[in-house]
């Protein structure tokens, strides 16, 4: 099992969760267990062609999965997935 | 191991050699005389604090070490001290500064802060990785702050009181109820009043060393370049993505490090991005989600207190580039939870194929022949509904 955190701006659509318990062996299995859960999250995280939104990073431990194997990249028990879409506020209005 | 009793000298000139060689030289003097001029790179320690200091300052007992004073007695009994501790190759540097001076060897020129400034900035002069050379800097230093809105306030606060000489602030909004809850720089008598004019009182009223340029103006893609022109940092307070893409491209191509930070109710990310070192926003997101997927704090609200310490993180993050101090978060973005408390990294790598800064992108300015991307890049056709503008009406 590892776990998803999300960030606030992903809680609405996860029931509130902050953290997710999901089994899967790559970062892609993890992401569909996770939308499995909580479908109204499809839409923020993946693009039509099953592809992570650009506007969405995903961080293994810390590390952008763009630059290990993207959605392919293997995921062990414990490590932690952090989703980390761009948040536009810098609280000017 | 040397005698502890004897105490060797060298002379001015070969203590210049020496150091230039890669010796360590402490000057053992009183604080007045060191501001009064001392020798460049000199490793300050007053002569009373030696016993204690040297072992943070040089951990490795067998390092070169010359000691220095005035006129070379108080370093000799500094000598005579580090070798009772242990360390095994010190030597005095017979004659002081006296001598060196007189050899017309380099000087380094104190800093002439105004006695008003000596005591304005006392607590910045006591830390030795500041003082006055470091004070002087900051106040020759030009910031200009996109935003003068929640991260925006509270860094244009903190970095005038630290005594930055310019800031510049953009922003063509005014005062609303609805900024005061954590926008600290307004205030309710200025309700209705162009932000920066308000910003600009606040900060005179603070610190009359700042000089304020105000911008009543919404930063665009033809006044983009115009406006960064000549600052040393940007501190991007913005609130849109399209101004945050417009303000990233134009200070990699100036090469002028940008401080980024942005909030969403409890959760603030911030990193500082310097052109070629490390990423920039388009490498971190090349592309910026819809706006039904990414409200601002107009429509999402935010506790008032993130954007404060988000904002000073970034006055910090501002200081430490401009005293060239530290470890600035540079291909690292730091998270913050308020409701957990908690702090956390993630790392950031340069996007090899990044349109604005890629070994590519940048080849391509150098010889003239870049064009900037489209502020969404042509992947992504993104329009700009109403208010969303950069500074728009809080709704």
């Amino acid at each position: 099992m590892s776990t998803i955190r999300l960030p606030q701006v992903l809680r609405a659509q996860a029931g509130g969760e902050r953290a997710i318990e999901v089994e899967g062996a790559t970062i892609g299995d993890a992401v569909q267990a996770l939308v499995g859960r909580h479908p109204a999250l499809e839409s923020q995280l993946l693009a039509d062609d099953g592809e992570l939104h650009r506007f969405v990073n995903v961080y293994l431990n810390g590390r952008d999965v763009r630059y290990l194997k993207g959605l392919d990249t293997p995921v062990g028990a414990r490590d932690e997935i952090r989703l980390l879409p761009a948040i536009a506020g810098g609280s000017g209005g | 191991m040397s005698d502890p009793a004897i105490v060797r000298e060298i002379d001015v000139r070969t203590a210049d050699q020496r150091r230039a060689a890669g010796a360590t030289l402490i000057d053992v003097r009183e604080p007045v005389e060191w501001d009064a001029g001392h020798i460049p790179d000199a490793v300050f320690i007053p002569l009373g604090q030696l016993g204690q200091e040297i072992g943070a300052a040089v951990p490795d007992k067998s390092t070169e070490i010359i000691l220095q004073c005035r006129s070379g007695a108080r370093s000799g009994r500094g000598t005579a001290l580090l070798q009772q501790l242990g360390y095994t190759n010190v030597v005095n540097m017979a004659g002081g500064i006296l001598d060196w001076e007189a050899n017309g060897l380099p000087i380094e020129a104190p800093a002439t802060l105004t006695p008003a400034q000596q005591a304005r900035y006392s607590r910045h002069l006591l830390i030795p990785e500041v003082g006055p050379n470091g004070q002087a800097k900051l106040l020759d230093a030009k910031v200009l702050i996109v935003g003068a809105g929640g991260l925006g306030s509270p860094s244009a606060l903190y970095l005038a009181a630290a005594g930055v000489g310019t800031l510049g602030i953009v922003d063509f909004d005014v005062v609303e109820a609805s900024n005061l809850q954590r926008q600290v720089i307004h205030s309710t008598e200025r309700l209705g009043h162009k932000k920066v004019d308000s910003a600009r009182q606040t900060i005179e009223a603070l610190n009359p060393d700042v000089r304020v340029v105000a911008c009543d103006e919404m930063l665009l893609a033809d006044n983009v370049e115009r406006l960064i022109a000549g600052y040393d940092v940007i501190l991007d307070g913005t609130d849109t993505f399209e101004t945050r893409y417009l303000l990233n491209d134009a200070a990699v191509a100036a090469g002028i490090p940008v401080v980024h930070a942005s909030v969403f109710r409890f959760e603030g990310q911030l990193t500082t991005f310097v052109p070629y070192e490390g990423p920039c926003y388009r490498c971190l997101y090349p592309t910026p989600p819809p706006p039904e997927l990414a409200p601002g704090c107009s429509v999402a609200g935010v506790l008032g207190v993130v954007p404060g310490i988000m904002g000073l993180l970034q006055a910090n993050e501002v200081l430490k580039v401009l005293l060239g101090i530290g470890e600035p978060l540079v291909g690292r973005l730091l998270l913050f939870d308020a409701l957990d408390g908690a702090f956390s990294e993630v790392r950031l790598q340069r996007d090899p194929t990044c349109p604005t800064c890629s070994d590519e992108a940048r080849a391509a300015r150098e010889r003239g022949d870049w064009v900037a991307p489209a502020a969404f890049g042509a992947d992504q056709p993104f329009v700009l509904g109403g208010t969303a503008a950069f500074g728009g009406p809080a709704r």
